[in-house]
């Protein structure tokens, strides 16, 4: 990674956010920052509009479960600036039942993978225009990618291996 | 007779707006696509696509599997074009585990990239040529790509989901009698391409109906997140091969085509010189291969090869700790991004220390694509929406994982 | 006197329900309608993953299915064989049986793949075990995209099972569906 990079990546934003910032990893040329949830929104308006940045693709929204530990979920958001060739990582850790601000003011392609992190991980999104089911059925029981959900789902007349309802 | 007309009262013919679903089983959606469409008379309002009917939980499966087990579910996602996934999935395991691939690996990787990317705009023109009327394009489309699904059964001895990239490498090699067959291959696919273009690209019927159809302009088509042909329809310069280099795209010489209106015609053109420069590349890549071995040298990443396990009892042990041990990846997170036929696909790899991915996040271009159909319907045809289909070119595969 | 007879014999055989009975209870009858339903055997379009393109391959030039009289219809009213090409998921399964319910008789069902067969490498909380926990099937054809000529032999299978067929079996035993 190169000294501009970092400075621009790393130092900058951390010296603007310091206090919101609460870890910052820089491995494989890649760099993560995990922030609070409450500047969540602020970083990314700053990441949007700051000329030397100017993040203006967002490329995947994800969650991932890390179920026996607190807090829960994280959520995972990858930002690509076309301009500025850069790429950067943001991630926000939230317990179960939390809501996390949505990002589709700023971007309107945060729209479906917001959906996807609701319908597989049970994560709300607060001012999502329209959050419901994107992959199960609309009337499906629980959200399967968790780790406490089986594998095989339970037990109906589609999959005769799952397990069974407890 | 007498010859009186009776006018016509205006509030006899009335349009009322109504809700149509253009079901999962339709022959022009290109697979389970489920669009609701509110339309009144023709001029559609809205169209919301219902997606989920091909999710089969991919990324769960990868929890529970060892990391070489996963790559034959990853040609799975995209089925046109089956390397291109495997490709992006194994980079980001070789970046976990710190090994650097042999010179002769990667220029096989970018062989096996490019022809999966002739394989699947083939298929991608000639469904949407039967999509809006003109069938023998289908023909003439699925007749070349049993050129290629030839050259790869000669590769790996699979036609379409190959499972031919491996962590560390490739499964085999390449022999000279493809690199023969693969450079008589670029010296045929040019003229045949100018076959597609004689039927299409000044066809009246063709023309009326994709130019001025679906235009999107390049701030919008990034506010929405569209990569690919697609993307570079609409006038924006990005490709990942050149502008975030991997393998050795840095060395070949090559184009890339950039549209001016981003209307379903310039999409169509784009994908056309794409399939030229991807035969440019292959032939400077076949030969510039250098001799050597084509997996890297790491006892425990690669396996044993198969005639040493029925001689060697060290080949044999090896190869029972590898099919039944596999090896840890130490702590990390990854996110490698690889250009895809259909645009930009991410794989999002977090390990925690052992044999098993934690997390496996499939970024995957079609989904993306998938969520521009509201925008680029409305205002326009029942027909249109067709059209607009069959040129973003989604893959249900991957776009449900 | 024996020309009375004879002709008493013709009219009685010209009546409608006595032709019936004699065509139905007849084994030519029954092989010409066999043939005339495996020759011409009208596909509806049902690829749902990567065995579709399989299955459009094998009607393509190469592997060529038109010269099996086999042809492939958009519709489910039009169509006799419906081919499930693909994995079957649960949000899919109310579709399949739909479709399945609009076909008319007789209709019959091809397995294509390990997906269609027994649920495949994907035995997860979203996939259906087999398209036979939906729709009846007839024949299963197994393979990790099919391979076109293993379809070709699918549908011969089935053209074999069709040649077997006796249609007017209910009737001769005297029951009812």
């Amino acid at each position: 990674m190169t000294p501009e990079m970092e400075l621009l990546l790393v130092n900058n934003i951390k010296d603007r956010f310091g206090s919101s910032i609460i870890q910052t990893t820089v491995q494989f040329g890649e760099v993560a920052h995990t922030v609070k949830k409450d500047a969540l929104l602020d970083i990314c308006r700053y990441l949007k509009t700051d000329p030397s940045l100017r993040m203006n693709f967002l490329m995947d929204v994800a969650g991932v479960d890390f179920y026996p530990e607190k807090p829960r979920f994280t959520v995972v958001y990858h930002l690509l600036s076309l301009i500025t060739k850069l790429r950067l990582r943001l991630k926000v850790r939230i317990e179960d039942g939390e809501k996390v601000p949505s990002l589709t003011a700023l971007w309107k392609s945060a729209d479906w993978p917001e959906r996807e992190a609701y319908d597989m991980f049970g994560i709300v999104f607060e001012g999502h225009p329209d959050l419901r089911r994107i992959y199960m059925p609309f009337d499906w029981d629980g959200f399967p990618l968790r780790k406490d959900y089986p594998l095989r789902g339970y037990k109906d007349r589609y999959n005769p291996y799952g397990e069974e309802k407890k | 007779m007498n010859d009186e007309r009776v006018p016509l009262k205006e509030e006899a013919v009335e349009t009322k707006e109504i809700t149509l679903s253009m079901g999962p089983q339709h022959p022009s959606t290109h697979g389970v696509l489920h669009l609701v469409l509110d339309i009144k008379g023709e001029k559609v309002l809205k169209a919301d696509p219902d997606i989920g009917y091909l999710h089969r939980g991919t990324e769960k499966i990868a929890e529970n599997l060892f990391y070489p087990q996963f790559v034959p579910y990853t040609d799975r996602l995209d089925y046109m074009c089956a390397m291109s996934n495997n490709l992006a999935y194994v980079a980001a395991v070789e970046k976990l585990l710190g090994i650097e691939i042999t010179e002769r690996a990667k220029y096989i990787r970018v062989v096996a990239a490019e022809l999966s990317r002739i394989a699947g705009h083939l298929v991608c023109i000639g469904a949407w040529g039967v999509d809006i009327g003109a069938m023998s394009v289908l023909l003439y489309a699925f007749r070349e790509r049993e050129l290629i699904l030839d050259l790869f059964e000669m590769l790996c001895g699979a036609r379409m989901t190959l499972s031919y990239l491996r962590v560390g490498g490739v499964r085999y090699d390449v022999t000279p009698e493809f690199k023969k067959k693969c450079l008589e291959f670029t010296k045929i696919l040019p003229k045949r391409i100018g076959e597609y273009e004689r039927l299409l690209t000044g066809n009246r019927i063709w023309l009326e109906r994709n130019k001025g159809i679906g235009a999107l302009s390049g701030e919008e088509a990034i506010e929405l997140g569209l990569t690919g042909p697609n993307l570079r329809a609409s006038g924006v310069n990005w490709d990942l091969r050149k502008d975030e280099p991997y393998l050795v795209y840095d060395r070949m010489d090559f184009t890339v085509p950039v549209g001016s209106n981003g209307d379903c015609f310039d999409r169509y053109t784009v994908r056309i010189e794409e399939m030229r420069q991807a035969l440019r590349i292959i032939e400077q890549a076949l030969k510039d291969m250098p001799e050597g071995p084509f997996n890297i040298d790491t006892p425990l990443i690669v396996p044993p090869l198969k005639q040493d396990v029925y001689e060697n009892m060290e080949a044999l042990i090896h190869h029972f700790k590898y099919y039944s041990q596999s090896f840890k990846v130490p702590k990390g997170e990854f996110y490698s991004v690889v250009e895809a036929p259909k645009g930009e696909l991410g794989f999002y790899v977090i390990s925690d220390g052992s044999e098993k991915p934690f997390r496996v996040k499939i970024r995957v271009p079609s989904f993306a694509n998938l969520y521009a159909i509201d925008r680029l319907s409305r205002g326009g045809y029942l027909a249109d929406v067709v059209a607009v289909v069959s040129s973003l070119d989604p893959v249900f595969g991957e776009c449900d994982k | 006197m024996p020309v009375k007879e004879s002709l008493e014999g013709l009219v009685q055989f010209t009546k409608l329900e006595n032709i019936l009975h004699f065509l139905r209870s007849n084994p030519v009858t029954e092989d010409v309608a066999n043939w005339s339903r495996l020759s011409s055997l009208w596909v509806m379009t049902f690829g749902l993953a990567c065995c579709a393109i399989e299955m459009i391959s094998s009607a393509c030039p190469r592997y060529d299915l038109d010269r099996f009289g086999i042809i492939f219809r958009p519709s489910p009213r039009q169509s006799d064989v419906m081919v499930v090409a693909g994995t079957m998921t649960k949000k899919m399964a109310p579709v399949v049986r739909r479709l399945y319910d609009q076909m008319a008789e007789p209709r019959w069902v091809i397995a294509q793949g390990g997906c269609a067969s027994a649920g495949g490498p994907y035995n997860t909380y979203a996939v259906v075990q087999g398209a036979d926990l939906v729709i009846p099937v007839d024949v299963y054809v197994p393979g990790c995209p099919t391979r076109p000529e293993a379809l070709i032999f699918g549908f011969m299978q089935l053209q074999e099972k069709i040649r077997r067929e006796k249609p007017q079996l209910l009737k001769e035993r005297g029951l009812e569906l």
